[in-house]
């Protein structure tokens, strides 16, 4: 996303055209411009904002919809401004657009990406402005209708009121408005005061096609003359072909062509997460899958070929035994170790886990001589147009990407191998492809959050203060394979520096060291704040323990007066402790923090800063005598700044508790002779409803502050909350995740 | 031979592999592709349709075993009106990618037509995953669409 930016200057934010159907169309200016540029027909599906003789609004929304909810909540934000009737309004998604016509590459609906939490904080002032031009270009044409100062046309619902009482719906006013000329600079916003949508709970706006089943999936694209086709891949890292046999495989009826798709090379432009595979072309997805059961295919095992779980654990073990790059180095650590009057120190191992969304990766791509057309599921489209033109050669503004509704993301789809993939497939038959993935190919050819293990280190004086305080990991980045990123920056990915609790403690250290696995990893939901929420929570709790001191007085000491400190990482570029405090002492009256609790049972909890979100849990549970836990009480709060929408900051938030909770209870990637081990949800068991938590209420702080995303802070600190819990239910403190039958284990020990 | 059998009222005709999954007949050839493609192991419930109003996984169902049967799919759930549990869905928001929701939803049509007054406990004998974590929105839908179905 680098290459691609917003003009920098542009003073007109809107302009107007009436439509074939009388409709008026209304484009941000940047738009507009790129539209002219290209030359191609105006987009069918509505560009941002158009309204329809009947007062029917459309607005057209940008950023892929993965479960995330902006596809509500973007519109909201355009309807407030707008002043419109939230009922009258239609969303419709828009395709990646990109002007290529100037010197550097420039959106023309603004960012197009899910991924960072970022869609709503990089929205906030654009679409607000697209919404308030349109309602003065309202005000303004209601006026010149009725002959009266614009300053006493008021708007409300779709319809322009003149002070005597008059009204005039939108739809009446778009002949006049389209004669006007839009103001050259930004026309003032709203009094938040005022919101009638923005704020309110506004539910899913796709909700009636998904409960009657015609909401598109990428699953569900058929188009005429495609094929179907599925891939065997080489199941070793970086691993091959040695030979094949696909008689068996074009025998079967149905079957069309069966193609190789070879791996990158060392040094050819599209390397990331393409397995060497064999794809078996179809009529139907059940024609292709028998196909590819006849294949016979010996494979070479690459160079992580001895490859284990076993082996990376001591891998870490003798890396931590040594001393690492240091990243970030307040005051003096050691100094601090030398006079502490107590010390607290403990190892804990976060693993490999998959992204897994529901929907498994899969594409529709056809490649003709000059173009490329692309439906997919994706949350990066510049990302899958990429992908396309570095495997077939065909310039990107030839190249489209169609989005249709995501069945979950969680960072998966941030790559496009799988658009890759169809690419090449479609390029070799000259046919329409729709490359299907099954499950075991999802669990199998992930790219998957990284593993690591974790020390963490505390000293503290003889009035129990922390004095110091230091991190170390040996991981496997994600960042292994970026070209763009440099063996010392690696760690980039893996700890965030200025995460609490920096500055907040006088000698503060943080070391990485590179773990070498041929596994491929990359982002997964709030990437490194899993694993370094649950570190560093759980180890307050350890701290606070061992120093005979409460947990939440503790943290709150810790993060002492409200102030705001830089924060360099995505999510700054300011961290403020009194909004983190904040969340935490509220999820603590909500549970009742402190108050004595049935033998068994209970309380925990954990607060954490992610992508500019500030959220915190609290949970009581109760450890049963087999090492069963029960949620008696589950409890979240989240400061996103101001709300957009609460219902679907509610259910991020209810969804992500259940993430973090699924995930540090069951699961785990496991590696053996270079492959991964798992192959469906039998052994990678998502939580089903009986294994969580029958509510998850959820405290929405009631912010003033711009508005940042929330579609991951409800994950990195369920599972520290968790944790805390069970070691006050049970005394066993849990370092390594998932937890499966770690508790079972320590109740028969005990 | 051919496989006869009915899809939401209709009758079907399908000449093709019996033993192909019912789930790749409705999404392939049928065109019905609100049932969802998941795991192909009858494990997530994503692809989960009414055989004779039972909740069944249509991955492990082979064609030749509906042969005479009727079978429902989202899309044939609603009347003229949505069904009180599709209504239900919507009055609680439960959706967030939706991807599984329509196996959930006919998963709980089968739960309230043997339990129109399921508790806690026998609202987990339903095991279709999200992966979205909608659980606690699924639960509330249900007991809505249990009070209004007692209307």
């Amino acid at each position: 996303m680098n290459v691609l930016q917003l003009p920098l200057t542009r003073r007109t934010f809107l302009q107007s055209s009436l439509t074939a159907s009388g409709g008026l169309l209304l484009i941000p200016a940047f738009v507009r411009a790129a539209a002219v540029a290209d030359a191609p027909p105006p987009n069918p599906l509505g560009l941002f904002l158009r309204i329809e003789p009947d007062n029917r609004v459309y607005i057209g929304s940008r950023n892929p919809e993965i479960g995330q909810g902006v596809k509500t909540s973007l519109p909201m934000i355009i309807a407030e401004e707008l002043d419109a009737d939230w009922t009258l309004v239609t969303v419709e998604q828009l395709p990646l657009g990109i002007n290529f016509s100037g010197p550097t590459p420039q959106w023309k609906y603004g960012p197009q990406g899910a991924g960072g939490s970022t869609s709503i904080p990089e929205a906030w002032a654009d679409l607000r402005q697209v919404g308030a031009q349109a309602r003065w270009l309202m005000r303004s044409a209601a006026a010149k209708r009725w002959g009266a100062p614009p300053e006493s046309v008021s708007t409300r619902e779709s319809h322009a009121i003149h002070a005597d009482g008059r009204r005039l719906a939108y739809g009446e006013l778009i002949a006049i408005a389209a004669t006007l000329k839009l103001p050259a600079d930004a026309v003032p916003l709203k009094d938040p005061a005022e919101y009638r949508i923005i704020g309110r709970p506004q539910r899913v706006v796709d909700a009636g096609e998904i409960v009657t089943g015609r909401a598109r999936y990428g699953i569900d694209v058929h188009e005429p003359g495609a094929f179907t086709a599925v891939m065997l891949r080489c199941p070793y890292f970086d691993g091959g072909i040695a030979s094949y046999d696909d008689a068996a495989a074009r025998a079967v009826s149905g079957v069309r062509a069966v193609v190789v798709v070879p791996g990158p090379k060392q040094g050819e432009p599209f390397t990331a997460n393409l397995a060497t595979g064999i794809a078996v072309v179809a009529d139907d997805t059940w024609s292709a899958l028998k196909g590819r059961a006849a294949l016979k295919v010996e494979w070479t095992r690459g160079p992580f070929a001895g490859e284990s779980s076993a082996a990376l654990d001591r891998q870490c073990d003798e890396l931590l035994s040594q001393t690492g790059q240091i990243v970030r180095d307040d005051g003096n650590f050691a100094a601090a170790r030398e006079s502490a009057a107590r010390t607290v120190q403990a190892r804990y191992r976060v693993p490999f886990v998959s992204h897994a969304p529901l929907e498994p990766q899969n594409a529709f791509v056809h490649v003709e001589a000059n173009r490329a057309r692309v439906i997919a599921p994706v949350q990066q489209p510049a990302g899958a147009q990429r992908a396309v033109n570095l495997v077939t050669g065909i310039p990107r503004p030839a190249i489209t990407v169609e989005m249709t509704r995501v069945g979950g993301g969680f960072g998966r789809r941030l790559s496009s191998d799988y658009v890759a993939e169809a690419a090449l497939i479609s390029k070799a038959t000259n046919r329409p492809i729709k490359l299907m993935w099954t499950r075991e190919d999802d669990l199998q050819h992930d790219f998957f959050r990284p593993f690591g293990h974790h020390e963490l280190i505390a000293t503290l004086d003889d009035t129990r203060r922390v004095t110091g305080w230091t991190h170390r990991l040996a991981s496997a980045s994600k960042y292994y394979r970026r070209a763009d990123v440099k063996p010392e920056g690696q760690w980039e990915a893996e700890l965030y520096p200025d995460d609490f609790p920096a500055r907040l403690v006088p000698n503060y250290r943080v070391e990485w060291h590179s773990v070498t696995s041929g596994i491929p990893r990359g982002s997964w939901r709030a990437p490194a704040h899993t694993a370094n929420a649950f570190v560093v929570e759980s180890f307050l709790d350890e701290v606070a323990h061992a120093s005979g001191q409460d947990a939440l007085a503790l943290r709150l000491a810790m993060l002492g007066a409200d102030r705001e400190f830089d924060y360099e990482q995505h999510g700054g570029p300011k961290f403020n402790t009194g909004r983190l405090r904040t969340v935490l002492e509220r999820v603590a009256a909500a549970i009742g923090w402190g108050r004595s609790v049935p033998r068994g049972r209970g309380i925990g909890l954990a607060a954490h800063f992610t992508f500019g979100g500030y959220a915190a849990h609290a949970m009581e549970v109760e450890v049963l005598p087999g090492g069963g836990i029960v949620f008696h009480r589950v409890v979240c709060a989240i400061d996103c700044g101001r709300p957009i929408n609460p219902l679907g900051i509610s259910a991020q938030m209810q969804g992500g508790t259940i993430d973090g909770l699924s995930t540090a209870l069951n699961l785990e990637i496991t590696i053996k002779d270079g492959c991964v081990q798992q192959r469906n949800f039998n052994d990678y068991p998502l939580a089903t409803m009986a294994q969580m938590p029958k509510d998850v209420e959820v405290l929405i702080i009631d912010s003033q502050a711009d508005p940042s995303g929330c579609g991951e802070m409800g994950i990195p600190t369920a599972a520290p909350a968790l944790a805390n819990a069970i070691f006050a239910a049970c005394g066993v403190r849990l370092r390594n995740l998932p937890i499966r039958s770690q508790l079972a284990e320590a109740r028969a020990h005990a | 031979m051919n496989t006869r059998f009915i899809v939401n009222g209709v009758e079907r005709d399908f000449a093709g592999d019996s033993e192909m999954p019912l789930l790749w007949y409705l999404r392939d050839h049928a065109r019905l592709t609100g049932t969802k493609f998941g795991c192909g192991s009858g494990i997530c419930g994503a692809c989960t349709v009414l055989v004779e109003g039972k909740a069944q996984r249509s991955c492990m169902l082979p064609v030749a075993a509906v042969a005479g049967r009727s079978v429902t799919t989202i899309e044939g759930l609603a009347g003229p009106e949505l069904h009180p549990v599709q209504q239900a869905w919507l009055e609680e928001d439960v959706a967030q990618c939706g991807y599984c929701q329509a196996g959930q939803i006919l998963a709980a049509v089968a739960l309230l037509k043997r339990n129109p007054e399921p508790g806690p406990d026998d609202v987990e004998s339903i095991t279709n995953l999200c992966r979205c974590g909608t659980y606690v929105r699924i639960r509330r839908a249900i007991a809505r669409a249990a009070r209004e179905m007692r209307r």
